[in-house]
């Protein structure tokens, strides 16, 4: 098999959790990987338009010339074809668990999250029905150094990317304090433990850049449901 | 057989989501202890406690643990009896395929057939062509294969259980005809074999209640 087919291709986005997680599984595995960067905010490319037809998003995985799209696919792969530091646990029903937790986050968390920071009104509202949904993750992370146990895992990579280094800078932008150490100590001390972590903090988007961004995004989603 | 070795599900008798883990469940040849829930009336103590975060059914129990989200439990059941009838396949990037198929039934194809069948009349023009673009993307991965898994029923036919059988009830019950045998032949064929075959079959819900059922919340009006 030639090199070209061997290699790892991303097409990513440096502000984007889904495509920074997958960066982050990559480094622990310690895969090379060729990274191109969409700033999907202004245009796509045409590359990542022929690869992803369907979603028209990052990331984009591509290995031995086949096509991988959605980040939780895209993790789990890595973790069945490089073997080393396993990301996934191995007993089935923890197995079960990150990938519910997984969507939980990614589907309700990130609903909930980006509702708090497009409202104008009602924002105390919008505050607790995501600290509802935190809360949950609070007790999850609860007795543990990482979710996925003694080391970082699938669901550190999905809550990390997502929650303290996107989310929270988008609340951050907004004044609002989503995660007070008070109501959340299990939580902000495990976003201590993964900030020490010389690969996570490879792919945690600048904070000050990061922040512009996210209310960047605000004001689109803000200006499209006016249109609309 | 050891307690906590047994499997329970609590389940609706209409919802595709909770037939999908029974579907498996049979393939695999694994005894089970089924719990009707039913949602819509009263949510059960049990329900409750197994579920607090989303309280809907399916939720399986297994070794006094459970676990909630059909596909998610598919996975579990997939990875706890491996022996028995494969539901995902061995290579690490078909696997991966048959999961990005299996999401894009979830996510973007079944919320819109169900939107076109009973939205409200300012969003179905807009949903029916949704549905079609679904169903088209569909209908090409499917080509000629007698399933999705190939030769036998895998876990893409599996997600892909309300458009193969509830649907058709679902566009009888509503007049609105979008997946016909002349526009997509491929998934109409995969339809009649998945829920000919012996084992589904005993699985699926009854036709007339179905029908009954979809009736009542679409209304009897035709213009709907």
């Amino acid at each position: 098999m030639s090199e070209k087919e061997e290699d790892v291709k991303l097409i990513g986005s440096w502000a984007s959790p889904f495509s920074r997680r997958v960066e982050m599984a990559l480094k622990l595995k310690g895969v090379p990987y060729d990274y191109s960067d969409e700033d999907y905010l202004v245009t796509k490319s045409p590359l990542l338009l022929q690869l992803n037809p369907i979603y028209k998003k990052v990331p984009v995985f591509v290995h031995k010339g086949k096509v991988l799209l959605e980040s939780h696919l895209i993790l789990e792969y890595i973790d069945q074809t490089w073997r080393r530091n396993p990301i996934l646990p191995q007993d089935p029903y923890d197995r079960a668990m990150a990938r519910f937790w997984a969507k939980f986050v990614d589907e309700q968390v990130t609903l909930i999250g980006f509702r708090s920071l497009i409202k104008s009104e009602e924002i105390d509202v919008a505050i607790k029905e995501a600290q509802e949904l935190i809360t949950y993750l609070e007790n999850e992370i609860t007795g543990k150094m990482f979710f996925g146990g003694e080391t970082i895992g699938f669901l550190d990579m999905v809550v990390g990317s997502m929650i303290p280094f996107c989310l929270v800078r988008g609340w951050e932008g907004m004044g609002i304090d989503m995660i007070p150490k008070e109501k959340f100590p299990e939580l902000n001390s495990w976003i201590e433990k993964m900030k020490e972590i010389e690969i996570v903090r490879e792919c945690i988007p600048n904070r000050e850049k990061n922040i512009e961004h996210m209310m960047k995004i605000v004001g689109r989603i803000k200006a499209a449901s006016k249109a609309a | 057989m050891n307690q906590e070795e047994q499997v329970q599900l609590l389940g609706l008798w209409g919802s595709p989501f909770s037939k999908r883990v029974e579907m498996v469940l049979k393939l695999k040849g694994i005894p089970y202890e089924y719990i009707e829930e039913d949602v819509y009336v009263q949510k059960s103590p049990m329900l409750l406690k197994l579920n607090p975060i989303h309280r809907k059914v399916p939720v399986l129990v297994h070794q006094g643990k459970s676990i909630a989200e059909s596909l998610v439990i598919v996975e579990y059941i997939e990875d706890t009896w491996k022996t028995s009838y494969p539901i995902l396949p061995h290579d690490p990037y078909e696997r991966s395929m048959a999961r990005f198929w299996a999401k894009y039934v979830d996510d973007k194809v079944m919320l819109t057939l169900w939107k076109a069948c009973l939205g409200p009349e300012s969003e179905r023009e807009k949903m029916v062509e949704e549905a079609y673009e679904g169903l088209k993307c569909l209908e090409k991965e499917l080509g000629d294969k007698q399933f999705f898994g190939g030769e036998t029923i895998g876990f893409i036919d599996i997600a892909a259980d309300f458009i193969a059988y509830w649907f058709g009830i679902a566009q009888e019950a509503s007049g609105v005809m979008i997946m016909t045998g002349e526009k997509f032949p491929k998934l109409q064929r995969w339809s009649e074999n998945f829920v000919g075959n012996s084992i589904i079959k005993e699985v699926l819900p009854p036709k007339q209640k179905l029908l009954a059922l979809f009736k009542a919340q679409f209304g009897n009006d035709p213009s709907k």
